[in-house]
């Protein structure tokens, strides 16, 4: 083999490998983004009935209710101008509180979030940035901050 | 007073860094030997400077010094010492502050154990490692003081207490190994613009490089492993790994310095793939600080978020754009005359060191493209994540190839091998292969194609890996004492992955989960166990209040463990954390944690997590590995000098 000849075969396995890796992210990309929604947006879109979504806004006062011995948790996220209500079976995150910013994935179905996880998050200060910017969106951001009784927002990176 | 001395040295520690990236490179340039010899001097008075500073943020987080702001907002009298301590890395200003801590601790090591090193490419090494040191000093001295002090009459009695998270041994530890690991690759990164401006890349360089991307490597795989194990244990949710941004820019930077491990492996033993390795070396660097771009800048959402100030984002943005667009426009402009030498068949050890390089890197850009894709797609006002079912199907698929390539690779000879030999060697071990995957079929329900070839590439690795070591040393004790130590390294990182690739099997495909609402007396079953709920009760702790449940995890009626998971509350920062019980066996982990209240029950979740132990020792395997191979005699002699070049070319083994 000519030196020429070797090289070809390195840049053939490279592209071959660039190739599989482009396909494999095409039909990747197809199932697995899962596009954000504030629940304003969950009732003025179209919302696909079968895929799955992220719904983030802050946890509504005085809407969470563990109601039976099922394992069932209810709760409402609201971005201060509509509310979508969420069904979530398990433990919730250490910091997820009334008034606070959350991120839930799942599906909706029948006008209800079916959340199979829902984010946690280490520090009470951290706010996603989808949930500010559906917020923001809605023209409550300022007010959600006057409401916010923290001092200054410590940041605590842990990596 | 103790904190302006800090404060001061840090601004010295700039100082000198300024003077230690200028004047050692134009004598380099020049030829002024007086010049270059300035190196070394600077970088350890730079480390001493910057350890002034650390000892004195750490005086101050001991004593509880809440006049410095940093503390006020961080510690509490009532943290107990070891939390006193790691809270000095607990938090931003902290935690960049260690970042140049360990910069300026591997440009002294090369100031001081560096004597050996020609003259020339050490000066500017540290020069370019001092440049880095400036970028970072000046944004911790402009955009995160750690040093700001509290007006007199506002100083608070006591602290804002450290994120009860944090507060964990696992966690402790878990940033200094990462940054070790991340600020490490910055010496790679210096050698090789260091090397690009030499227009010289050689066995003698490689051989420089190795041992410190070796170190980084092994570093970083402790990191990434406690930030996992921490994760999996502390969070409460069972898993290890989620494909979460904080995880990836990790990840991208270890899989980076795995290919630039064995490309400089190649230009140690053969002198060939040079520019690539160089290459390697800037991106290794280059994913590090984007890793420390896309967590301190907060611009992805991610489930291990903390807040994060945005300004400072931009600065970190402004570093990572100057060092990577001017080392690739210096690489693109000095790289081409890197001639290359030692020229292989596709077919030998080079050839699969190669092939492994390239799907790495080609994994690596996969694994990029997914963290950053939400960012991209932001820009044309899209709103997505993208999560773990993408990595899982585009990241995973192309390892396999490699893991299979991994299992030959070492029976091939350096410059041209026959695979057939290899292969025959191998019939065993691929009966094997396929038996446990066959097995494997028959024992498992769900996911099996992917459990078959995960615990099939596991078992394949092994073999291959234990395939090469009895033929390289026929299991004669004699010829085991003659085997390099880096060669042991090689076997014992390699069934290390082994073991972790089985691990991961086990653990991401098996694991078993259930969440329900538990009575006292009440019994459940998970993976075999039935575990009975004795009581609920609340213990203090030395800073927060407990609510421990207690199970008791019976199999076949015979009493295995008894499990306390806690939900503890912690008064001064006013959040909860959950304790899980984890019960750890050789086949997998019994897990249990306990939740609010609900009905006249809790809710509890209990997991049994298959074959997770193996994901940590299989790691501490490889790190064990890399270890090994960093005290192999040629790295303990000293390198060679330039002189002694052409002989050190030849390969060594």
């Amino acid at each position: 083999m000519k030196r020429k000849h070797k090289r070809l075969t390195f840049v053939a396995i490279g592209l071959l490998a660039l190739g599989v890796a482009t396909a494999l992210i095409l039909t990747a990309f197809e199932d697995s983004i899962v596009f954000f929604y504030s629940p304003t947006q969950m009732i003025e879109q179209d919302v696909p009935p079968d895929r799955r979504l992220r719904l983030g806004g802050l946890v509504e006062e005085n809407s969470v209710a563990r109601t039976d011995n099922s394992g069932f948790v209810r709760f409402k996220v609201t971005d201060m101008v509509h509310s979508t209500p969420v069904v979530y079976e398990g433990i919730l995150p250490d910091l997820f509180r009334e008034g606070q910013g959350v991120v839930a994935e799942g599906r909706l179905i029948d006008g209800v979030f079916r959340a199979d996880e829902v984010l946690a998050k280490h520090d009470e200060n951290y706010m996603p940035p989808e949930v500010a910017d559906a917020l923001k969106e809605s023209g409550k951001w300022e007010e959600f901050k006057g409401a916010m009784t923290q001092g200054d927002p410590s940041a605590m990176p842990a990596n | 007073m103790i904190t302006e001395i800090g404060h001061f040295a840090l601004i010295l520690a700039l100082c000198v860094a300024i003077a230690q990236s200028v004047v050692p490179m134009v004598g380099a340039q020049r030829g002024n030997t007086a010049w270059m010899d300035f190196a070394a001097p600077a970088s350890i008075g730079q480390l001493f400077l910057v350890g002034v500073s650390f000892a004195a943020l750490t005086h101050a987080y001991v004593t509880s010094d809440f006049s410095v702001l940093n503390v006020a907002a961080n510690s509490h009298t009532d943290k107990p010492m070891l939390y006193k301590v790691s809270g000095v890395w607990g938090n931003h200003e902290g935690s960049m502050l260690l970042w140049v801590l360990i910069l300026a601790l591997f440009g002294g090591a090369v100031g001081m154990f560096g004597r050996n090193l020609p003259p020339g490419l050490k000066a500017r090494a540290l020069a370019v490692q001092a440049m880095v040191a400036v970028g970072f000093l000046l944004f911790v001295l402009f955009t995160s003081n750690p040093f700001e002090r509290i007006p007199a009459e506002m100083v608070p009695l006591n602290g804002r207490g450290l994120n009860p998270l944090l507060q964990d041994p696992g966690l402790a530890f878990h940033p200094p190994f990462l940054y070790l690991g991340y600020v490490g690759f910055s010496m790679a990164f210096s050698f090789a613009i260091a090397a690009l401006i030499e227009g010289r890349v050689d066995a003698a360089w490689a051989r420089w490089v190795r041992p410190w991307t070796l170190a980084a490597w092994c570093f970083l795989t402790v990191g990434i492993a406690l930030g996992s194990w921490w994760a999996y244990y502390e969070l409460g949710w069972g898993g290890w790994w989620y494909w979460d941004p904080v995880e990836n820019a990790s990840f991208m930077p270890w899989l980076a310095g795995t290919a630039l491990l064995h490309s400089a492996l190649v230009v140690e033993k053969r002198d060939g793939l040079k520019a690539w390795t160089v290459f390697l070396a800037i991106v290794t660097f280059g994913l590090s600080l984007l890793g420390t771009f896309l967590v301190r800048s907060g611009v992805l959402s991610s489930v291990h978020a903390f807040a994060t100030d945005p300004t400072r984002g931009v600065f970190i943005l402004a570093l990572l754009l100057i060092t990577i667009a001017g080392s690739l426009a210096l690489f693109a402009w000095r790289g081409p005359s890197m001639k290359a030498g030692g020229l292989f068949q596709p077919i030998s050890r080079e050839g699969s060191l190669l092939f492994n390089n390239l799907l790495m890197s080609v994994g690596t850009a996969t694994v990029l493209l997914g963290t950053l894709f939400p960012l991209l797609a932001q820009a044309f006002d899209y709103k997505v994540s993208v999560g773990p079912p993408f990595f899982n199907s585009v990241f995973v698929p192309l390892m396999v190839p490699m893991i299979v390539a991994m299992g030959i690779g070492p029976l091939l000879s350096w410059k041209r091998a026959d695979l057939m030999p290899a292969l025959k060697r191998l019939w065993f071990v691929a009966a094997m292969t396929l038996g446990a995957a066959a097995l494997t079929g028959v024992m498992v329900g769900e996911y099996l194609v992917m459990s078959m070839v995960g615990i099939g590439l596991a078992v394949w690795l092994a073999g291959g890996t234990l395939a090469e070591f009895v033929g390289r040393t026929r299991l004669s004790p004699k010829r085991m004492a003659h085997t390099p130590r880096s060669a042991w390294g090689m076997t014992l990182a390699h069934l290390g992955l082994a073991v972790a690739i089985a691990g991961m099997t086990g653990a991401g495909l098996w694991e078993q989960e259930r969440v329900l609402v538990m009575r006292t007396g009440e019994t459940a079953s998970i993976g075999g166990f039935d575990l009975t709920l004795d009581g609920v009760d609340s213990r203090p702790g030395p800073n927060y209040e407990a609510t421990r449940g207690t199970f008791t995890a019976r199999r076949d009626g015979d009493e295995v463990v008894v499990l306390t998971p806690e939900k503890r509350i912690y008064p001064v920062e006013g959040r909860p954390t959950s304790e899980a019980a984890i019960h750890s066996m050789l086949a997998g982990d019994l897990y249990a944690v306990i939740g609010d209240p609900q009905g006249d029950g809790h809710v509890v979740r209990l997991y049994w997590n298959p074959l997770v132990p193996w994901m940590w020792v299989g790691c501490l395997i490889m790190v064990a590995g890399g270890t090994l191979s960093l005290t192999d005699r040629r790295y303990r002699i000293g390198a060679p000098r330039r002189s002694r070049l052409r002989a050190a070319a030849q390969p060594a083994e």
